[in-house]
Formats: C-alpha cells, structure tokens, sequence
C-alpha cells in the first residue's frame, strides 16, 4: 500500500500528457453551455447599434496567450460582425504583437479596414495614470497610434474624444487590470465594463459582477469556449474543453485514489 | 555513470528533435522559410521548458534564459517606439535640434524627464537625495489619486449588494437563497477574522461557518487554477500537434 503513497510524479505527468494528446485527437463533442456571465457580455455585445464605439484593452502577455487569445479572437469576431469600431490598446508591453495579431486576422475575415473600422492604439505604460489620461482626453493619452499615424486623422475615432464616450470596454486581464479599469476608469467616467481573465484570476472577480461593477465575464478557456460557441466561431477553445474536461475527471480520481489509499495506509 | 546517461539522453532527446524537423521539412509539412522555422525555434522551446518535468537539464536552462533576454529587450523596443518617441523625443527633443522642425518644442515635457532622471539619481552617493523628490511627487500623487477610488469602487460598491433585502418582492427564491447565503457569509467570515474576541460559544460557531466559506473559496479558486495552468498545457500540445507535426487540423 504505501508504494502508492510513492508514485513518481513523472508518472502523473506522463498520464496527464496523453490524456490532453489523445483527447486532442480523438474528435468527441462535448455540450458547451453558456454560462449567465458570459451571456452578460454577449447581450450587451448584441444591443449595441452598429457604429458603436468597443474598446478592447489586451491587458497580456504570451505567458496567458493560450487562454486570453481565443477569448479576443471570439470577442473580435462578435464586434465585427455587428459592424462595431474597435479600438485597441493594451498596457502590457508583451501585448502588441499578439494584439496587432488578433486584430488584423479578424478584421480580414469581415473587410474591414485599418483607421476606418478600427484602430490599434497600442502600448502605453502608466496603468491608472494612463486611465486617468484616457478618461480626459484619448488623443493627448495616445497622440500617435501603433504605427505611427497622428490619432486625430483616424477616421474610426470620430465622436470619440475620451473614454466617455466608449459605449462598450471590454478588458482582457491576466493582471490587476480589471480592477484598475473600475476603479479609476468605469466609476469616474461612467462607461459600461465586461472582463475576460485567467482562470486563475475567475473567483477574485464574481463580486464585480454581483456588484454589477462587471456587465460580463469570460473566466479562463471554458469563458472563451463558452464564447465561441455563442457567436457560432468554434475554434481552440471549443477543441481546448476536451482534454480539460477529461483531465479534470482524471484528476478528481487521483484525488479519490490518494485519499482513499491514505486512509487505508493508516490502519 | 549516472551523469553520462543524462548526457546521452539529452544529446539523444536533441538528436531526434533534428531528425523530425529534417523529415518534416522535407516531406512539405513545414515551409522551409522564416514561419517554417520560427515553428521550430517555438516547438524547440516548448519541449525545452516542458523537459525540467523530467528533471533540471541545459535544455530548460538555456530556454529559461532565453526567455528573459527576449522580454527585457522586447520590453525596451516597444517602450522606445510605444511612449518614449512619440511622447518625448518627437515632441520635445526633435524640435529643439532639428532645424526641420514644424512644431515648437513642448518644454513642459521636461519637467516629468527630469523626475524621471532623478529617479535614476539613487545609484549616486552624491544625488541621491533628489530622487526623493520623484518618491514624494509619485507616492503624493498616488495616494491622492487612488484613496477615494478604491474606497468607492471596492468598499462602497461592494457594501452595496451585500446589503440586498432578502425578500423584497418579485425576485425568485433561488435569488433570495443567494443573498442569505452572501449575508451569512460576510457575516460569519468578519467574525471569524475578529481576534480580539476568544472564539467560544456563539462567536466560535459562527467563525466555524466562517472558516468553511474560506474553504469552500479556497476550493473555487484552486480548481480554477487547475483549469488555468492545464489550459496552457492544452494550449503547447495543440501548438505542438497543430502547427510543428501537423497533426491535428
């Protein structure tokens, strides 16, 4: 009993690597229901008029890029396909490439144009300095974009001059951004703010929504599946959920044989 | 003995590494051109930081390393062409050198320079006291900015909904359930965290309530953090099957 108790852990690595590779695989569909958070972002995506102004901070970096990318690819794909401008910024600096990324292969997919349909501000630093900034005036905050074209001459951000007059901002966290957005950004400038974030960040941010600081939340790769299906863009995070659910069962067993195996290693 | 067999495996473990990036480009599955081997470069540091499962090797060291290097100068490049040209040297340094120069100089930008540059005055026996001058403006600043929002985003807001009457007409019983439940818990968690108070009698049942709240929150959040570090595992091994082997569509 107690060579139990002394598994080589590799031996748990190795179970776990070929539970995600053969339920990559092996094509299984699994129902993805969305949850009442993620609808949250997805009605109020689905109320906005087309022409609407949605900002999209990508507050990450590639260390969070397997659970925050598929997130901004859906939401990008929702926002585009209701003919809404997008403006994107971020304050990480790890942010822009993957950012500029999500960007222009989404809005190829629906023809839309650079500094007509949307625009790409890009990295600042500041964190709430620069929210403050945003909040007073968007052109001295970012006088140029990310490649360099003066901000005022962007088409896509006429009727724009601070955050305002944002109808929608959507924050995709893998820091304290979230919080940092209501503080200093949502509760002084009135704007309406959903979130998606790292699972690991998920319960830190369920009282915003019951405070309704949050209109929605996208919680980790079952948030960006969740989304995925919604807008009907079944992509990585959608294919993602397979292993997920089936390591998490192997998991829970680990769990029941240690335990189990403990109480009887004790008698 | 022990040593010259991680070698070899290493050395094995690199080798065949070659032999499938050899294969795969010549069968067509890779482009031989600059995404063909970034691919490669990207799977090879994949399976190199992946391989300190295994055990610590020169592999994992060398990925380690590499990935530090590369953020610290992405980080300064964006940060030269992200803030520092277009916010201070295209406004401010251009104009006053530049005889090209269609905008005047904007000299206020000097002030938030020289803090900055004070700032770095602390590595100076003899300087260093001005950079107290920048700790003062930036804690200054700081505190004046963010106490009376974070009392109101984080105190008074939150307050708010914990304050929900629980039966006030028209809301479902689930939502009523709810907000008992928020009650209790805020409640039992405040006294569990009273320490003036011996917890005995009434007040060390509630703490006990309090304490199993704490760890059912516990619970939540490390099933969370489950789900978040096999999602990035998901995440390589899709990169890894998708784009280096072809394997998935």
């Amino acid at each position: 009993m107690e060579r139990f108790l002394r598994i080589d852990r590799r031996i748990i690595f190795a179970i776990i690597t070929v539970a995600v590779i053969v339920s990559l695989v092996l094509r299984f569909e699994l129902p993805i229901p969305a949850s009442e958070p993620v609808h949250g972002i997805y009605k109020k995506i689905e109320s906005l008029p087309a022409g609407s102004h949605v900002m999209v901070a990508f507050d990450y970096d590639p260390s969070s890029k397997e659970e925050l990318q598929p997130m901004s690819i859906a939401f990008l794909h929702h926002c585009f396909s209701r003919d809404l401008k997008v403006i994107g910024m971020t304050h990480y600096p790890g942010a822009p490439g993957l950012a500029e990324q999500a960007l222009t292969s989404v809005a190829s997919q629906y023809q839309k144009k650079y500094g007509e349909d949307y625009v790409f501000l890009g990295y600042k630093p500041g964190s709430a300095s620069l929210v403050i900034n945003m909040g007073e005036n968007l052109y001295s905050a970012f006088p140029k974009d990310f490649y360099g074209n003066e901000t005022t001459t962007l088409p896509a951000l006429q009727g724009v001059d601070s955050l305002r007059e944002i109808d929608y901002l959507f924050d995709l966290a893998a820091g304290t951004t979230i919080e940092m957005w209501i503080a200093f950004g949502k509760e002084k400038y009135k704007f309406e703010l959903g979130a998606g974030c790292t699972a690991v960040m998920g319960p830190d941010m369920y009282p915003f929504l019951q405070s309704k600081q949050l209109t929605g939340l996208l919680g980790g790769l079952k948030g960006a599946a969740e989304y995925e299906a919604l807008v009907g863009k079944k992509a990585r995070a959608v294919s993602g959920m397979r292993p997920q659910s089936v390591v998490h069962v192997i998991i829970i067993l680990f769990v029941i044989f240690g335990n189990v195996i403990y109480f009887l290693s004790k008698r | 003995m022990r040593k010259n067999s991680n070698f070899f495996i290493l050395i094995g473990t690199i080798g065949l590494f070659v032999c499938i990036n050899i294969f795969l480009m010549a069968s067509g599955k890779l482009p031989f051109s600059s995404d063909g081997f970034g691919i490669i470069l990207g799977a090879g540091l994949t399976l190199a930081i992946y391989s300190f499962l295994y055990k610590d090797n020169p592999a994992f060291k060398i990925a380690e390393n590499l990935y530090v290097g590369v953020s610290l100068g992405y980080t300064i490049i964006i940060t030269w062409f992200n803030f520092l040209k277009p916010d201070l040297y295209d406004p401010l340094i251009v104009p006053i050198f530049s005889k090209t120069a269609t905008r005047d100089p904007r000299y206020a930008l000097l002030i938030p320079s020289l803090l900055g540059i004070f700032m770095l005055l602390r590595f100076s026996k003899k300087l260093s006291w001005l950079s107290r001058w920048t700790f003062a403006f930036v804690v200054g600043l700081g505190a004046g900015v963010s106490i009376p929002r974070v009392i109101s985003a984080f105190i008074l807001e939150q307050i708010k909904p914990s304050l929900n009457p629980v039966f006030s007409g028209g809301e479902t019983m689930l939502s009523s359930i709810n907000t008992l439940l928020i009650m209790l818990g805020v409640i039992s968690v405040l006294i569990y965290f009273i320490f003036s108070v011996e917890h005995k009698g009434a007040i060390g049942k509630v703490s006990k309530i309090g304490i199993w709240f704490l760890m059912i929150s516990f619970g939540a959040s490390f099933g969370y953090t489950v789900m978040g570090r096999l999602s990035l595992l998901i995440g390589r091994i899709q990169f890894l099957l998708r784009d280096w082997l072809g394997i998935l569509q």
